[in-house]
């Protein structure tokens, strides 16, 4: 009996199940809108499943309650208020419930704060919770090139959660751990941050983090020995671009013509707001999530040790506009929207469970309180 | 019905045939012929004996060389995890060396090594193979146009693996083997130098591949129509036009007013073919280069359609800021 045939047919029956049923195909229908020219293909496309089922995920919760901007200073009526003190108790005591409905709602309270003395600074968390106020309201007053008036606030990235669902760190593909083989040039494996792609693995690293020249494209038709960028800094720019059009459930077109990818003057604007967002991004990751490494323990950082980041789909989570432009910032402008105390402390003397209070007053004798002056001080010793 | 065909409609079966003598100093043919239901659907129902000789068992050789070598890096760079091996298959791949190396031919094993010494047994493997088919045709006394044809592809294979990595100063330029890398390597490569599309010779090498599909579509359409005439019989039909022919021949000409012959035909098609890599490879070649901004280098020569400018207002925030 020729027994080929059946195996024949049950292997050609498994690789056509697992290329219609294992591929992650879009069914019609989806919606296209034309954004550029007639016969350039820029259209958007949005696909009405994913959509429907990005709309429930993505939903602004409502304020709790209205405060009262009157009233005594949090900074005065409670200790160790050091960002947040020029809110009145109720605003500050509002917005206290909020972030544990937008981080913590199902730790509460006590993810932050020791119960017996909430003014303490001895869990980690608290001394994070600090930075990344100070961080939403630089987001909010320095980068509204990206962020708008519509703002960012903690739920933007949270969603509920203490860790962001999107967040990245150093990944290292295993080939390149010390053996004399498996040579992949730090790609070609699946790229779960780049669309899984087989594009370079560290893009996010290159771009978030440091700053990797972005572009690769010469400004004139012929050599003239300026643009040294080869085809494997392309790839890993597209690997950033792979990235952004995921987190934003975006296409190319969203942002480029595609017949010159580089050309401003055919680009939307779009473009623009996404380039401040990459600076946002990587001053975020330099200055505010590499900045706090000396608190988070252990298992908030990556396999290789370095803390986790931020991505554009850390807020974007799959919309172009997260939380589908609704503004939450109206509400807590006073505490979000406003850059209140800019003061950073020494990271590198924190002690879990024993530091009670995490201030730049506390951790340096040296530096003067007044943020200000500290920056001049810091160019100063930067020549 | 009889002639209303997609498939293969004949399998002549017989005693099997072993092949004219071969001359002195020829190897034997290797493998014991049998015939073959599937392969009869495909082609000729018998499989085998193979000529392989010491050029196409040192072309198997080196190319299982590289073979192997691309294949246990591409399971080393996944830790040596046979699942993920499968799972990540058109994924993975072996890189050329980084660019920092230019074109040394010993740089660190794992850093590109590897990528130098495959390349060569590919490069041996394809290049025997090609000597192969030459004195192979040669054995039968035939011309030696399929000898040129895969020339005309071990161009385009060496523009892009040797050529032009040379002209550009490092190994970086070649393509990794892989799957999906390769593609990513040839969309990157695209993007990198302003868009082939506007490169003339990319234009030329598809019109050569487009037209060879539409050559071999209309070819092998109008001989399966005529089938029923005899017309799959191409070389009787050559020699001594049969009716077959002539009503193939009339067909076009009464449609588009001119008709190739039966012997024109495979010219066309050959030449098409031919010209798809010969054209393309100068297009590759030519990027990077000669040119490195084909867009740009469209525009100066007219070749871009102008839009009108829909965003006035966006300018590249990083001028001036």
């Amino acid at each position: 009996m020729k027994l080929w045939i059946p195996f024949a047919a049950a292997a050609g029956v498994f690789v056509g199940a697992a290329i219609i049923f294992g591929a992650d195909w879009d069914l019609p229908p989806v919606d296209t809108d034309q954004i550029g020219y007639r016969g350039t293909g820029m259209y958007h496309t949005l696909d009405r499943e994913d959509q429907a089922a990005l709309r429930l995920a993505n939903v602004a919760p409502e304020p709790l309650y209205e405060a009262d901007p009157e009233g005594d200073r949090a900074g005065e009526f409670y200790e160790n208020v050091q960002v947040l003190g020029d809110l009145s108790t109720d605003e500050f005591n509002l917005f206290m419930a909020s972030i544990t409905e937008w981080v913590s709602p199902v730790q509460g309270c006590a993810y932050c704060h020791n119960e017996e003395n909430l003014a303490s600074d001895e869990v980690y968390t608290k001394v994070v919770a600090r930075r990344m106020i100070q961080m939403t309201q630089t987001v909010n007053v320095d980068w509204q090139a990206h962020v708008a008036e519509t703002g960012v606030t903690c739920y933007t990235c949270h969603q509920g959660q203490p860790v962001p669902a999107n967040v990245w760190s150093r990944n290292l593909v295993p080939g390149e751990k010390g053996t004399a083989l498996g040579w992949s040039g730090g790609q070609n494996i699946v790229n779960e941050t780049a669309g899984n792609t087989s594009l370079p693995i560290n893009a996010l690293e290159s771009y978030l983090l440091e700053d990797k020249p972005i572009r690769v494209h010469s400004l004139t038709a012929l050599p003239n020995g300026e643009n040294t960028a080869t085809t494997k800094e392309t790839e890993e720019t597209w690997g950033l671009m792979m990235h952004m059009s995921e987190s934003l459930g975006a296409n190319c077109m969203t942002c480029h013509n595609s017949r010159a990818f580089n050309d401003w003057d055919q680009s939307p604007p779009q473009r623009v707001t996404a380039w401040h967002g990459i600076r946002m991004a990587r001053e975020i990751n330099q200055t505010y999530m590499t900045g706090l490494a000396p608190v988070f323990p252990d298992n908030r950082k990556g396999p290789e040790g370095d803390v986790l980041k931020v991505s554009c789909a850390t807020c974007h989570n799959g919309v172009q506009k997260p939380l589908y432009g609704v503004s939450m910032l109206r509400e807590f402008v006073d505490s979000l929207g406003t850059k209140t105390n800019t003061d950073v402390p020494d990271y590198t003397t924190y002690k879990p469970g024993e530091t009670t209070t995490m201030s730049p007053a506390n951790t340096t004798s040296i530096e003067p309180l007044n943020g200000a002056i500290g920056e001049d001080t810091a160019l100063a010793s930067a020549d | 019905m009889q002639y209303q065909n997609i498939f293969t409609q004949v399998q002549v079966r017989g005693p099997v045939e072993a092949g004219i003598p071969l001359p002195r100093g020829d190897d034997e043919r290797v493998g014991t012929p049998f015939y073959n239901w599937l392969a009869g659907w495909f082609g000729n129902a018998q499989i085998g004996p193979i000529y392989l000789g010491f050029l196409g068992t040192a072309s198997l050789i080196a190319g299982t060389i590289w073979f192997v070598i691309v294949g246990f890096n591409m399971l080393a760079s996944v830790g040596w995890d046979p699942i993920q091996f499968i799972r990540q298959l058109f994924w993975l791949a072996l890189e050329p060396p980084p660019a920092k190396y230019g074109l040394s031919i010993v740089p660190p094993l794992n850093e590109g090594g590897w990528y130098i010494i495959s390349s060569v047994f590919l490069l041996a493997s394809v290049l025997l193979w090609w000597a192969r088919i030459y004195v192979r045709a040669r054995a039968l006394g035939l011309g030696t146009h399929v000898f040129w044809a895969f020339g005309a592809a071990i161009w385009l294979f060496l523009v892009l693996g040797l050529f032009r990595p040379l002209l550009m100063g490092n190994w970086a330029e070649a393509v990794p083997y892989g799957i999906f890398p390769h593609l990513d390597w040839t969309a990157a490569f695209s993007i990198r130098y302003g868009n082939l599309y506007y490169n003339p010779f990319h234009c030329l090498s598809i019109v050569f591949l487009y037209g060879s599909v539409l050559l071999f579509a209309m070819h092998g359409a109008t001989i399966l129509a005529v089938t029923r005439y005899g017309g799959e019989r191409e070389l009787e039909q050559i020699t001594d036009r049969g009716t077959a022919s002539e009503r193939a021949a009339l067909f076009w000409r009464w449609t588009m007013g001119f008709n190739a012959t039966m012997e024109s035909v495979h010219r066309w098609a050959w030449w098409f073919a031919v010209l798809t890599p010969i054209t393309g490879g100068i297009g590759i070649l030519l990027t990077g280069t000669v040119v490195d901004n084909w867009y740009l280098w469209g525009m100066k020569h007219g070749i871009v359609a102008p839009l009108p400018d829909m965003w006035p207002t966006v300018v590249d925030p990083a001028i001036g800021g």
